[in-house]
């Protein structure tokens, strides 16, 4: 067992741009739903959205790029009004209904052969990141950490995506300790109090709803960034639920608790991953692995890691249910 | 019951001399069930007045036709010449009309001075780009929290100032949702069932409440089932049945009035009403 290039590799997994996508993707939807109590399943909507709105146009209209980021900011705020407009006034499930339904047709829409010419497909879009490359002062080779080598390109990535990270936390943290905020959480706690107290409650559910899916739509477009290709499989239901499991983990309304739930998210599946990967390998000078192929073998590992990470999140969720920087006298109200 | 006693007529839908809230012909069916049929009301300004019925009267569902909460199916009503049917309930509120709820909203998860700040109105903060840069809002929350604060003390709330709002017992929960209410400075205040699961000591601390809300020049307007407590505070009773006015006039009026009795009292008119 190769451990230093296990635990480097599951180090670097948790900070990586594509960690800073889904800390993107997991603030967004904390602002929906640890704050204003928004049941959104469909933040990997808003992803896609992202995602598509840089790669489309680049590759198929040769746009320049920042048309292209302007594009991802109209379209995130397009569709938090679609999704808003006719379910804000409604109760909360109604939101939920809607935003799953609709982040599927996207995604199948992205999927389906009549729109390829457009979307690319199921092979997606390739070669709309060269702009990113050419802005990269960094050189290519990259550098090693650790025992991790990693490229210039993804280190440029991580390193402004952190960038991004720490400009949009301190807005959410910012705006949340602020009387806007507090509007935000009295709709979580009650929207009739609040309404009652002369809050406009649609406005700010909508004000909400498009901030989050505006930061959901910049992770979107960071995960393509750092894939160099935009597929549609990317954005299924399963990335909304990961960022639901991350913000949990992390702790529900908390501008850190998506950064660290990310970290801890990423780090969890990658180690089981990647420690499956060495321990069921054979070799032609060691045939047999050190976990005994009855058990698990080099073809169906990466279903377990899934297994473990469930395991290993449903311990912490048991013996920290308030998450890791959540407060823990918010918990006792909150289970009912 | 104010030194001043009303002269008014203690028919259904009498003329007061100076209303704040005027009620014409409103009326609320859910499928088949008329709920609310009001053919007219004025309530007196800076006055504390009942409105008592039987269980199903219709008295929440006339609240919430009042407060924007629900629409009528038909008829008008109007606060200070101003119209209320159709208007969004935060707006009704941002009038100065402002209700609590017959199941106390505190709002669980935030701490009692959040609760309090909320209530203010005409917060810069609450502007998104505003609320972004602090020092364009500094300055106002600190009044806010001063007036909370005193709010809190004059409500013997101020010793749970940082606490959540869930860590409240149910009589100190109706406190903060009256309190919360006059952060709002409402002329009007809409009390649901204030004295709902109260106990006896904090009921008189609620009534002293309620009786310094016209002291200050407020209009109370309150739903209840403790006739007691009707009795002891209210300048002027309205009494609903099966979503109608029926009655109208003091304690002394209501109690010799004959459909009350019918409708309300029933068999029991003897006995006493009250919670025990």
């Amino acid at each position: 067992m190769k451990w230093d290039l296990i635990l480097s590799n599951s180090f670097y997994t948790a900070i990586s741009a594509n960690a800073v996508a889904y800390i993107l993707v997991a603030s967004g939807l904390n602002v929906h739903f640890g704050y204003t109590g928004l049941l959104n399943f469909g933040q990997a909507g808003f992803a896609a959205i992202g995602a598509y709105s840089l790669s489309i146009p680049i590759n198929r209209f040769d746009w320049p790029w920042p048309l292209s980021m302007l594009l991802v900011v109209v379209m995130a705020v397009l569709l938090a009004l679609l999704l808003g407009i006719p379910t804000l006034r409604l109760r909360a499930d109604y939101l939920a209904i809607v935003t799953i339904a609709v982040a599927e047709i996207i995604r199948l829409f992205l999927n389906s052969v009549r729109f390829t010419w457009l979307t690319g497909g199921n092979d997606g879009l390739q070669g709309f990141t060269r702009f990113m490359e050419n802005i990269n002062p960094l050189p290519a080779d990259g550098i090693t950490l650790w025992a991790q080598k990693v490229d210039g390109y993804r280190l440029w990535l991580l390193m402004i995506g952190w960038l991004l990270v720490a400009v949009i936390s301190t807005g959410i943290w910012a705006l949340m300790r602020s009387p806007w905020g507090r509007v935000l959480k009295s709709i979580r706690e009650d929207e009739d109090a609040a309404r009652s107290l002369g809050k406009n409650v649609f406005a700010h559910k909508m004000q909400s709803l498009i901030i989050g899916g505006f930061i959901g739509a910049l992770g979107g477009m960071w995960l393509v960034l750092d894939k160099q290709s935009s597929q549609p499989q990317d954005f299924s239901t399963t990335l909304t639920f990961f960022c639901y499991t991350i913000i949990i983990l992390g702790g529900v309304a908390s501008a850190k608790g998506p950064i660290v739930g990310t970290m801890i998210f990423l780090f969890v599946i990658q180690f089981v991953d990647i420690t499956l990967q060495q321990a069921t390998r054979t070799t032609p000078q060691d045939p047999t692995p050190l976990i005994p192929t009855w058990i698990v073998d080099q073809n169906n590992f990466s279903q377990i890691r899934y297994i473990v990470a469930g395991f290993a999140l449903a311990t912490l969720v048991i013996v920290r249910p308030q998450g890791i920087f959540g407060d823990k006298r918010e918990q006792a109200f909150d289970v009912r | 019951m104010s030194a001043d006693q009303p002269v008014w007529q203690p028919v259904p839908g009498s003329r007061k001399d100076d209303a704040i809230l005027v009620v014409d012909g409103i009326r609320r069916a859910f499928g088949g069930l008329l709920a609310v049929n009001v053919a007219h009301i004025e309530v007196p300004r800076n006055r504390i007045t009942a409105l008592i019925g039987p269980n199903g009267a219709g008295k929440t569902t006339f609240f919430n036709l009042l407060t924007g909460f629900d629409t009528p199916d038909e008829g008008t009503s109007t606060f200070n010449g101003q119209h209320l049917v159709g208007i969004a309930a935060h707006k009704v509120a941002r009038m100065g009309m402002v209700r609590t709820f017959q199941l106390t909203k505190a709002l669980s998860r935030m701490t009692v001075i959040e609760n309090m700040r909320l209530g203010a109105t005409d917060q810069r903060g609450e502007n998104l780009f505003r609320g972004l840069f602090a020092p364009l809002w500094r300055g106002q929350e600190a009044q806010i929290t001063a007036r909370a604060e005193e709010l809190l003390a004059r409500f013997n709330l101020a010793h749970m100032r940082d606490e959540l709002a869930g860590g409240l017992s149910g009589g100190q929960r109706k406190l903060l949702e009256m309190a919360r209410a006059l952060m709002v400075e409402p002329e009007m205040v809409m009390l649901d069932e204030p004295m709902a699961g109260v106990n006896p000591a904090l009921k008189q601390n609620l009534l002293e409440h309620i009786k310094g809300l016209r002291a200050e020049g407020r209009t109370v307007l309150f739903v209840e089932h403790d006739m007691d407590m009707v009795r002891e505070i209210s300048d002027w009773i309205i009494v609903m049945a099966e979503g109608a006015v029926i009655a109208e006039g003091t304690a002394d009026d209501i109690g010799a009035n004959q459909a009350v009795i019918d409708a309300y009292l029933g068999a029991h008119h003897d006995s006493d009403l009250g919670d025990g």
